[in-house]
């Protein structure tokens, strides 16, 4: 196992060095002069001399670039144009808003969608099994932001059960049970999606666990049927599903953007998107660069789960 | 009567048979899948009206007229009423339809193209070409797909083309993936070594041996990709870096019209259903092609 650890974590440079250089491009793509984008038509030439001279943009790309992962290297992300402040504590306090809104999120998709994939596999073409089929198809054609829209209207507006927006009450909140109020409608949004797959995914894979011979084995033997679902079935199917939840947790991590958005929760999605059209390019490149490394740590997780879980795999 | 003509009965019967089995099979999934039939009449019925648009009864989407503003549904002069502006959500949703539409089917297709052309090159020749365009691949797929799409049109400036770039940039190495695939397996094949040893060229393999084997799944890949493009797009109009005012897609209007949500629901919900509807039928009619086209996926 630590053999394959050490050769997961080798893996790890060559991706990240292909996503720094897509990043540092990102600034790099505008037709345009960047600290003439950043700082607008109104900008006097000193601003824009001393812009230029701050972001280096006067030397050529392969030295932007070899100083900027430099500086990221030791944890400087550089100065946020519209904060006024270092991009790196901005984007790692709003991270962990981030973090908490599709760890909830994946959770809650995982659970859902494993127990209803096993109950749609253990009676296929049920009305279960055909509910299921028909919410993944709704599950994939639905847009997110406007699943949480109407859910913010029924569940917030009309019903007044739990709060529309932000992560704590303005006034008097602060506490658990306020947070928890907040998280639901975000979360339940994110993962509304990510249910269907895992549960269809699920299905498919105890469907083909469920007919392998140790399970008629088991069967014969007289093996109660919930251990025979349980132990023989989801234990064996379990590498897929995980595969599945991973990708999931990259797609959460992305889709969040759109869910922060809509909640006014203060994400990282949130910050990006006011970065963006604030034109403030170091502060976009920080929000960018710290999701990328966080959904390139959680792929990793998952690859080391596989490998414990199927130790086939370590020695692949 | 020749050896030829004895066994040319018997072949043209298997081949009527095979017809005929073939056109039941079609009958089979036509009445199997009505729903994918009602889909496809849908999807028609978006696409004429998108065409359309200029010849059709419906009011000036881009007139402003404040003392209506978000008239309800079914008001006199608006079928689904107004927006914000007074403007009639009709005819902004069928001008919205072009915008929406164009865009998925546009950065699907770019999406496609550069894929499959990827695809081909790095599962037939080996070496430098399959390095750089695996890794390239890799790494873009190293990103969650709705960040990086953001991360370009940060780039690139907010606009509806722009956004529409990013997404096909997104949206190619899941094509490059498959086609290197499929690529990969023909390239071992016997008719593919039989051609190389009668002296056919890499461009005659491709074009004759290699493309039409790839056919069924990237059409398969694509109808189902449409409409996730169509998302996409509507989602980065609905973050204000899609289609810019006073153009609107359904996205862009969900996103003016969220203000005034609790006055006037019908602004947002309006929007969201076209996309959902429009999207659900692309859906509904991929699954129909996939298990068309490739039979063994739909015993899945």
């Amino acid at each position: 196992m630590r053999r394959y650890l050490a050769r997961r974590l080798l893996l790890l440079v060559p991706v990240l060095a292909g996503v720094s250089v897509i990043i540092f491009m990102v600034l790099h793509l505008s037709p345009g002069d960047p600290a003439e984008i950043m700082l607008g038509s109104q900008a006097t030439r000193e601003d824009l001399a001393r812009l230029r001279a701050d972001l280096g943009l006067n030397e050529p790309l392969h030295v932007q670039y070899l100083k900027w992962v430099g500086h990221v290297v030791r944890g400087d992300l550089g100065r946020s144009l519209w904060m006024k402040r270092p991009v790196l504590g901005e984007v790692l306090t709003r991270l962990q808003a981030t973090l908490l809104l599709t760890a909830t999120a994946l959770v809650l998709s995982s659970a859902a969608g494993v127990a209803l994939g096993v109950a749609a596999a253990t009676r296929p073409n049920s009305v279960l099994d055909r509910l299921s089929a028909v919410a993944s198809l709704f599950g994939a054609s639905m847009p997110s932001f406007w699943l949480g829209i109407v859910l913010m209207v029924v569940f917030a507006l009309w019903l007044g059960w739990l709060p529309a927006s932000g992560m704590y009450a303005p006034h008097g909140g602060g506490d658990l049970r306020d947070l928890l109020s907040h998280l639901i409608l975000p979360a339940v949004t994110l993962a509304a999606a990510s249910v269907t797959i895992v549960a269809r995914l699920t299905r498919s894979a105890m469907l083909e666990t469920l007919g392998q011979d140790y399970v008629r084995t088991a069967r014969a033997k007289g093996v109660s049927d919930r251990a025979v679902v349980l132990r023989h079935g989801l234990s064996n199917a379990l590498v897929p599903i995980v595969t599945v939840i991973g990708v999931q947790a990259g797609y959460l991590l992305g889709g969040a953007v759109l869910t922060e958005t809509v909640f006014a929760w203060p994400g990282v999605g949130t910050l990006m998107v006011q970065g963006i059209l604030a034109r403030d390019f170091p502060l976009v490149q920080g929000c960018v660069l710290v999701v990328a490394l966080s959904f390139v740590l959680v792929n990793l997780a998952v690859d080391l789960l596989y490998a414990w879980l199927d130790p086939r795999i370590r020695y692949v | 009567m020749s050896d030829a003509g004895v066994g040319a009965a018997p072949a043209t019967a298997l081949r009527a048979a095979d017809a005929a089995r073939r056109r039941r099979a079609f009958g089979r999934l036509a009445t199997r899948n009505r729903l994918a039939v009602l889909a496809a009449l849908v999807l028609v019925a978006a696409v004429l009206a998108a065409l359309l648009a200029p010849w059709l009864p419906l009011a000036d989407p881009d007139v402003v007229d404040t003392p209506n503003r978000l008239r309800p549904p079914l008001a006199a002069g608006h079928a689904l009423g107004t927006d914000e502006f007074g403007r009639d959500l009709l005819a902004r949703l069928v001008w919205g339809a072009r915008v929406s539409l164009t865009a998925g089917v546009a950065s699907a297709a770019a999406a496609m193209l550069v894929g499959v052309t990827l695809g081909v090159l790095g599962g037939f020749y080996t070496g430098w070409v399959e390095t750089v365009v695996m890794r390239l691949t890799d790494i873009l797929m190293a990103f969650p797909y709705v960040l990086l799409a953001i991360a370009i049109v940060a780039g690139l400036g907010p606009g509806l083309r722009n956004a529409m770039v990013a997404i096909a940039i997104v949206g190619f190495p899941i094509y490059t993936r498959l086609v290197r695939g499929v690529v990969l397996s023909l390239r071992e094949r016997e008719f593919v070594e039989a051609a190389r040893a009668l002296g056919a060229s890499d461009a005659v393999i491709l074009r004759r041996h290699v493309l039409p084997h790839l056919l069924s799944p990237v059409i398969v890949a694509f109808s189902l990709d449409v409409g996730a493009k169509i998302l996409a797009t509507a989602g980065l109009s609905f973050l204000g870096l899609g289609t810019q005012p006073p153009t609107a897609d359904w996205g862009s209007m969900l996103a003016t019209g969220r203000t005034f949500v609790i006055l006037s629901p019908h602004v947002v919900l309006l929007p969201g259903l076209a996309i959902f509807v429009i999207v659900l039928a692309l859906n509904l009619v991929g699954d129909a092609v996939r298990d068309l086209l490739d039979p063994r996926a739909a015993a899945r």
